[in-house]
């Protein structure tokens, strides 16, 4: 295929704004290279339709493959023997006896003695050693033989109590502990160590001091989040295959090439020796982004055994070692003119990863909102607990839960509606919209004075608003092939985490063929395939269609030379639609897909096509990565009742109204703003990690005591997706994961205020915490 | 639920009147009834329904997820009830049916349940669907005319961290009028 000079460039008129509200045209010169713009959904045939899932029939009959579910010949079993200490020095290691089990093929040991940096635990749940074995069964036999001799060491497992001078330090120095603070976006690097807390990270524009002092009221909250834990399904999970020629792992993995990276690095090994590999993977919400650190003890055992190892954690391990949302604590104070309008804000924050860092609170008070004066200090404070990691929407979901009702209490202190205080002080046309649909949605002019309610039930209303980045992963690419057959194949490392990836690629390609998604023959999560885009930062869909779109439009170029040739017409004069291919002004005159596939001179035609950068540039980028100009918005409404005898909140309905550029498949996106809005009412209401600070162990590590929202619990939730156009990209489509997360918790406390006019500034809102702020039972000590 | 204990109560039954002798540890041979078909294997008595299931049969539509009972990821049929297979020996179920996710389709028609997931999108991960499959299409087998919070407690043991609940119960209602023709 000819390429055209990387100058080359014409002028395309795409749609832009919202569909139904104000549809207009903008203009973008876009290279010769690239297809043409792509109409407004209501002008396609598969883009925009709620076609069902291509693995759909796959998942129902049991038949996809995850990664536990993987079987090699000759497979071993990996387990990994876990510190029992919060915080403790290896003093010995004796691996011996377990060595001479039987069953047993190899023993890691993961530290030693002679190393004090690396042979110090600092939660409970550090892997010490792991083994591989014959069966699962041998395997946890020969754990019982490893023989571990302890030193315990001062520890703290609370962050308040860490953050005082004369508490047990996690890491005996600057040196030892993690650096950076990957709270903001690049991290902050050389961060202070002070005793546990590693900051503060500062932002900073104008003068906060001359803001206050403009200001007619002044808010200051403190608002506290608890740490939530993943709870994927399906377990993390590696199947580590070393041989003489290279490494396969299949892995449950959010980034099959990140993690190919990951292994060859660590291994030593070039990119073309290792491959990644995941057929279905149980979820991930931010926790499967890595190799991880079973992947590479894994691996390493595969190495010594010279066998395929299969390890998956148990949800014990899952729930103390494979990640969580941080829990903070953030004090804001904003200042504002009588009419609303922001003066200055500064936010103070602590959070904590435990032994990791991550755990701010995002950049919802510094960017949501118009203010000419902000100032933020971020810290992450050390604690003897499980490293914290991204998790759905990381920092601004907490940040949310403080700022968007910081808004909420302003708006009283005004007594401006809190729907006409956002109307003046946030900019963003799109989330306008998104407030005018949902307070038409909920009813909110039925939202009384709060806690005026007669009786023991109380009903409330509340919103809050959502802000995330816009996120493209430049390093993506997809293959596009026609067989001579008229078969068609869409190939990508891009991995589906379940949010139905290789559906919306089949609806992208097929599109362009003017074939049927169900005809496209979908194989991703392989490194053997181009490079895909992570399943994280709510980027996949926005980094790996256009590139779909454009692979599949060069393949239709080659394709439409050979019909001409059949038609006699020129190929720039012919159309592909509805498994034909056609003459524009004449479509009596046309062939079938699958007879101009038969023309083509060989038995396969493919493109490769790797994510351009948006038409109009991207607002920042960072080596793979770049934002694009528009941010994600999002508003939710919730409306719940609060029985204040008993003090269960019961959330009664949900409208969630979202935005994320071009919808491609609208009931997917439904489908994952129910996600996002259960996990967040759940946080909301339910989850706790419980840390025992007598011993440092999480008392609840399971399915039971952890409490997440079942369907009992689940409201009506009305789900309401614009069709935002902005003419960025080959699809213009992009995420929608993490913002409709984002915003769930804060409109639900805002909705309990509503109903009985007391603040939860603290999740979750247990029975218990609905009871004490209500004076009806002392307050417990958190 | 109620068939879910009723099964218990006639298993504990069961063991009570056999007078078999302590089996174990070492693998003793059992032949399973497994969506239709006799399936002879040997099992170490501590081995659960759910790891024979997935292990030696190789069915591993199965799902573990929490392996105690917590989430029913591991739902199967025990004769017509829905049972965490994480919960109960494989020496323990004897000459009782076991229906799996892969037995549930007559060939290659789907059960109205498995149609009405695809079709209403009531799956994301995939990964607690066979369960949640199982154990809907068992209310509908039972109950012709569910409403929707008949399916919320049938599936109130469920754990879906997708938050697939909502589609589930409009999928599951759906299979139901799809039953009743």
């Amino acid at each position: 295929m000819t390429m055209a000079k990387e100058d080359a460039l014409r002028t395309e008129v795409f749609p832009y704004g919202i569909a139904g509200v104000g549809l207009g045209k903008v203009e973008r010169q876009v290279s010769v290279d690239e297809p043409p713009a792509l109409p407004p959904n209501a002008d396609l045939n598969v883009i925009g339709k709620s076609v069902p899932r291509q693995d759909g029939r796959a998942k129902v009959t049991g038949a996809i493959r995850f990664t536990a579910d993987i079987s090699l010949p000759g497979m071993l079993y990996g387990r990994i023997l876990r510190s029992p200490m919060p915080h403790a020095q290896l003093r010995s290691l004796d691996i011996s006896a377990a060595a001479r089990h039987p069953g047993v093929r190899a023993v890691l040991p993961i530290d030693s003695p002679d190393d004090p940096q690396s042979a110090t635990f600092r939660y409970i749940g550090a892997p010490v050693a792991a083994v591989a074995a014959i069966s699962m069964a041998a395997a946890e036999e020969a754990l019982r033989l490893i023989q571990v001799d302890y030193h315990s060491l001062p520890f703290v497992v609370e962050m308040d109590r860490a953050r005082a001078q004369a508490a047990p330090h996690v890491y005996e120095s600057a040196e030892a502990a993690p650096g950076g603070h990957p709270s903001g976006w690049p991290a902050a690097a050389n961060l202070p160590l002070n005793g546990n807390v590693r900051g503060p990270a500062i932002s900073r524009r104008g003068n906060v001091t001359r803001g206050f002092a403009e200001a007619d009221v002044i808010l200051e909250a403190e608002y506290r989040t608890q740490v939530q834990t993943h709870c994927c399904l399906e377990p993390h999970g590696i199947v580590a295959d070393w041989r003489a020629d290279g490494l396969t792992v299949h892995i449950s993995t959010q980034y099959t090439t990140g993690v190919r990276h990951e292994l060859a690095e660590e291994f030593g090994l070039p990119l073309n020796r290792v491959r990644v590999i995941v057929d279905a993977m149980g979820g991930g919400f931010g926790s499967k982004s890595t190799l991880g650190n079973y992947g590479r003890f894994a691996v390493e055992l595969s190495r010594r055994a010279q066998a395929p190892v299969r390890l998956v954690l148990d949800r014990e391990e899952e729930q103390m070692d494979a990640g969580n949302r941080p829990g903070t604590w953030q004090r804001l104070r904003i200042g504002a003119k009588r009419d609303g309008a922001l003066t200055a804000i500064s936010l103070l924050s602590y959070g904590t990863a435990g032994v990791a860092l991550g755990a701010g609170v995002g950049f919802n008070a510094e960017a949501l909102y118009a203010c000419p004066n902000f100032e933020g200090a971020q810290h992450d404070v050390f604690i003897n607990a499980g490293p914290g990691c991204a998790m759905r929407a990381p920092g601004n979901t907490p940040g949310a839960f403080g700022l968007e009702q910081a808004m909420d209490e302003l708006a009283e202190r005004l007594a401006i509606d809190p729907l006409v205080l956002r109307e003046r002080i946030d900019p963003s046309p799109v989330r306008r919209e998104e407030r005018r649909i949902g307070a038409e949605r909920i009813g909110w002019q039925r939202r009384r004075a709060p806690g005026v309610d007669p009786g023991p039930v109380k009903r409330g209303l509340g919103v809050a608003q959502s802000l995330w980045m816009a996120n493209v992963q430049i390093n993506s690419a997809c293959e596009v092939r026609v067989m001579r057959d008229g078969t068609v194949e869409v190939l990508s490392s891009v991995q589906d985490i379940g949010t139905g990836t290789g559906t919306v690629l089949a609806q992208t390609v097929a599109e362009v063929f003017g074939l049927r998604p169900e005809d496209m023959t979908i194989r991703i999560g392989d490194t053997e395939f181009p490079p895909g885009p992570p399943s994280y930062g709510s980027r996949a869909t926005a980094s790996i269609t256009p590139p779909a779109r454009t692979a599949a439009w060069r393949v239709l170029q080659s394709l439409l030379r050979e019909a001409g040739l059949a038609l006699n017409a020129a190929a720039e004069d012919l159309v592909a639609r509805k498994g034909r291919i056609l003459v524009r002004d004449d479509p009596s005159r046309g062939i079938s897909f699958r007879e101009a596939a038969a023309r083509l001179r060989t038995d396969r035609i493919s493109a490769v096509a790797s994510r351009s950068d948006d038409y109009p540039g991207f607002r920042r980028r960072m080596g793979d990565a770049a934002l694009a100009h528009q941010d994600l918005g999002g508003v939710q409404f919730a409306e719940v009742a609060v029985d204040t005898e008993t003090g269960i909140v019961r959330v009664e309905r949900v409208v969630a109204v979202q935005d994320c550029g071009r919808p491609i498949n609208p009931r997917q996106i439904e489908s994952q703003v129910h996600g996002g809005i259960l996990m967040g009412l759940s946080y909301a209401l339910f989850e706790e990690r419980i840390l025992d600070q007598h011993t440092g162990r999480m008392v609840n590590p399971d399915l039971e005591h952890y409490k997440l929202a079942g369907p009992c619990e689940t409201p009506a939730i009305d789900v309401v997706i614009l069709e935002n156009y902005q003419g960025n990209s080959a699809t213009d489509a992009y995420g929608i994961a993490e913002p409709a997360n984002i915003p769930t918790a804060p409109a639900i406390a805002n909705a309990v205020y509503n109903a009985i006019g007391v603040r939860l500034r603290s999740l979750p809102m247990t029975p218990a915490a609905i009871l004490a702020a209500l004076g009806k039972i002392p307050e417990r000590r958190s | 639920m109620i068939n879910t204990t009723t099964a218990l109560l006639a298993q504990a039954e069961t063991l009570e009147n056999s007078t078999a002798s302590t089996v174990g540890p070492e693998a003793v041979a059992i032949t399973l009834q497994i969506n239709g078909a006799a399936r002879p294997l040997r099992v170490e008595p501590r081995m659960t329904l759910a790891d024979a299931l997935r292990g030696p049969l190789g069915l591993t539509g199965t799902k573990i997820a929490c392996n105690r009972g917590a989430c029913s990821a591991c739902t199967v049929w025990l004769d017509d009830s829905p049972i965490c297979s994480c919960m109960m020996l494989a020496i323990d179920v004897g000459a009782r049916r076991v229906t799996t996710i892969e037995g549930l389709a007559q060939g290659d028609t789907l059960h109205p349940v498995q149609q009405a997931f695809i079709e209403h999108d009531a799956l994301q991960c995939g990964f607690c669907t066979p369960g949640m499959v199982m154990s809907c299409a068992a209310l509908v087998e039972h109950m012709p005319e569910p409403n929707a919070d008949d399916v919320r407690a049938s599936i109130a043991g469920h754990v879906c961290r997708c938050g697939t609940y909502p589609h589930v119960v409009t999928a599951t209602l759906a299979a139901a009028k799809v039953g009743r023709g």
